[in-house]
């Protein structure tokens, strides 16, 4: 498998502050990986540098052959990127559907098909019954659901995933979880996920890279991860090992 | 617009149609101060209509549209007294230059990041240094005004908007319909749902691969243009223009009270704006000189009131409201 996306030592400082430290890694079309580290780790800067909120001050990102760091984050949505946030965004006022809508129209120049797309999406995303409610009243999991919809909708290539899980009970982890491990078999959407919920990780993950203060210290198979001494000690715990 | 027409529920259809041939067949029916009222209400409808499509869907507020009015007046009528181009030709290039005017506005906004209130200001500024520089260019008549002249054997004319009560009242019926189309046809484009995204939020937009800057660059340029034909319209209509007048922050308020009034991003909100306003102002004029209360401002102070009354009772406008009593459903803003 060829590299789509390639991360080559990844930089990010905030004054002094070395928010992500010559991180690099690839993902494969099709694979599916998640970012895991405890807080603060730089999870997010180096999703954020991915989807182009922020340049990285070294390194170079490239995705389908293309060098993509420092582009806006419309220019590399364009390209085949999307991205959740962590703080979910939807659009408050408008309908589920309206938000789902807006992000299809970026392949569907007509609203008509756009409008079709949309509802395809919602109907994968177990959110059709909800499209006629505005944004701003759902419950949590359901916004989370939406914030992956609407990014789906834009028919990326790859999906940056940013701690879609956190705040759900188990059984809405599980049901994320299947509609994404379904996307990647059936579309073969390329997944990159920041998740500290464990759980998820072993489910979806193929592999994993560990961040701790900003630097990739490990990565490989979930399940060697989680027995090497150094992820154990940073972030799993001691009682992981129990 | 056939499209447009058939999405409508048949209630909606109806309701337009009724209103329609009700405006087309006012003049029958009313005395000459109805129907200027009502030329001043559709003109508000239009006018508003423009600024709500930058405001209402794509979110940025514009405190100087009188800046649009009035390029787009003295364009217009400066070609007319200076080289006797009719306004036909002369709305060309009043859209064009309010258009320049808008961009430069935009992008000294958007491409810095001015926001919110602060661009607000930016345009509010624009349109006082646009005011302080018309009042010293002798070539527009400076503060002195700029006069239309009255040419007896030129009011046939009404491709020149040279005419009676009745032309403008039928043109500013034209517009007022032409707006309700334009703002609708945009709603339901994909341009108008980039705006209601930026509008929600912008960062959010952003990562689903909307353009933001082009996206609120075109909002400016179309509301912009569209105000600029309603400034034609102005100067026509009223035959002298001053810039102290025609740029004056007041215009830009008195512009944006009928959308907010009626409901900001809706299309129909700034047609029931205007509805209520324009006839609200009037009827106390006419009611405070009825009562014999001749103390300066006491009409601004029945207005000011009755607007707060409005606002508190319909904190979202009155359209959305109205809709559901007519049974019929706008989409929320």
């Amino acid at each position: 498998m060829t590299a789509l996306l390639t991360i080559d030592r990844v930089s990010k400082r905030f004054r002094g502050l070395l928010a992500v430290d010559a991180v690099s890694f690839t993902v494969a079309a099709g694979d599916i990986l998640a970012v895991i580290g405890p807080n603060g780790a730089g999870k997010t800067t180096l999703f954020n540098t991915i989807a182009g909120v922020l340049a990285p001050d070294e390194g170079t990102i490239q995705f389908a052959g293309e060098r993509i760091d420092g582009l806006s984050p419309d220019a590399i949505c364009r390209r085949g990127i999307g991205r959740t946030f962590q703080i979910v965004r939807p659009f408050p006022a408008l309908s589920v559907e309206d938000n789902v809508v807006i992000g299809a129209l970026l392949r569907h120049r007509d609203v008509a098909s756009a409008r079709r797309h949309a509802l395809a999406v919602l109907e994968r995303l177990d959110l059709i019954d909800e499209r006629t409610k505005p944004a701003a009243a759902l419950t949590l999991p359901d916004r989370k659901r939406l914030e992956v919809a609407r990014a789906l909708a834009t028919d990326p290539k790859v999906l940056l995933l940013d701690e879609v899980m956190a705040g759900l009970r188990p059984t809405e982890t599980d049901r994320i979880v299947a509609i994404l491990a379904g996307l990647n078999r059936d579309s073969g959407l390329t997944i990159v996920l920041i998740e500290h919920v464990m759980r998820a990780v072993m489910a979806l993950a193929r592999r994993v890279l560990v961040l701790h203060h900003g630097a990739a210290i490990a990565v490989g198979a979930p399940a060697a991860i989680v027995r090497e001494p150094a992820v154990i000690q940073s972030y799993l715990g001691e009682e992981a090992l129990a | 617009m056939i499209e447009l027409w058939r999405g409508l529920e048949p209630r909606a259809r109806g309701l337009i149609a009724m209103l329609l041939v009700a405006l087309a067949a006012a003049p029958l029916a009313v005395d000459r101060y109805l129907i200027s009222v009502l030329t001043l209400v559709l003109y508000f409808a239009y006018v508003g209509q423009a600024w709500n499509l930058m405001m209402g869907y794509a979110g940025q507020l514009s405190l100087g549209h009188a800046l649009y009015v009035g390029l787009g007046a003295y364009v217009a009528a400066l070609l007319w007294v200076h080289f006797g181009i009719g306004p036909w030709l002369g709305v060309f290039a009043a859209v064009l230059l309010a258009m320049v005017f808008g961009a430069v506005v935009g992008w000294l906004g958007f491409r810095f990041g001015v926001e919110g209130v602060y661009f607000a200001l930016l345009t509010i500024a624009a349109a006082e240094f646009t005011r302080i520089a018309f009042d010293n260019i002798g070539f527009t008549g400076g503060s002195g005004g700029l006069f239309l002249p009255y040419q007896q054997e030129r009011l046939g004319e009404w491709w020149n908007l040279r005419g009676g009560q009745l032309l403008f009242y039928y043109v500013a019926l034209a517009l007022a319909a032409a707006g309700v189309v334009v703002a609708a046809k945009l709603s339901r484009s994909r341009l108008g749902y980039q705006w209601l995204a930026v509008r929600e939020d912008e960062i959010a937009a952003r990562s689903l691969g909307i353009n933001a800057f082009r996206a609120k660059m075109t909002a400016v340029l179309v509301s912009s243009g569209m105000t600029a034909v309603g400034g034609v319209f102005y100067a026509f209509y009223y035959n002298n223009l001053f810039p102290a007048q025609v740029f004056d922050i007041e215009r830009s308020i008195e512009l944006i009270l009928g959308p907010i009034v009626g409901g900001l991003g809706t299309v129909f909100g700034p047609v029931v704006g205007a509805f209520i306003l324009t006839p609200l102002g009037e009827g106390l004029i006419a009611l405070t000189s009825r009562l014999g209360i001749d103390a300066p401002g006491a009409k601004a102070v029945f207005y000011g009131l009755t607007l707060i009354a409005i606002i508190c009772a319909r904190p979202n406008g009155v359209w959305p409201w109205l809709a559901r009593v007519l049974g019929l459903k706008e989409r929320s803003p």
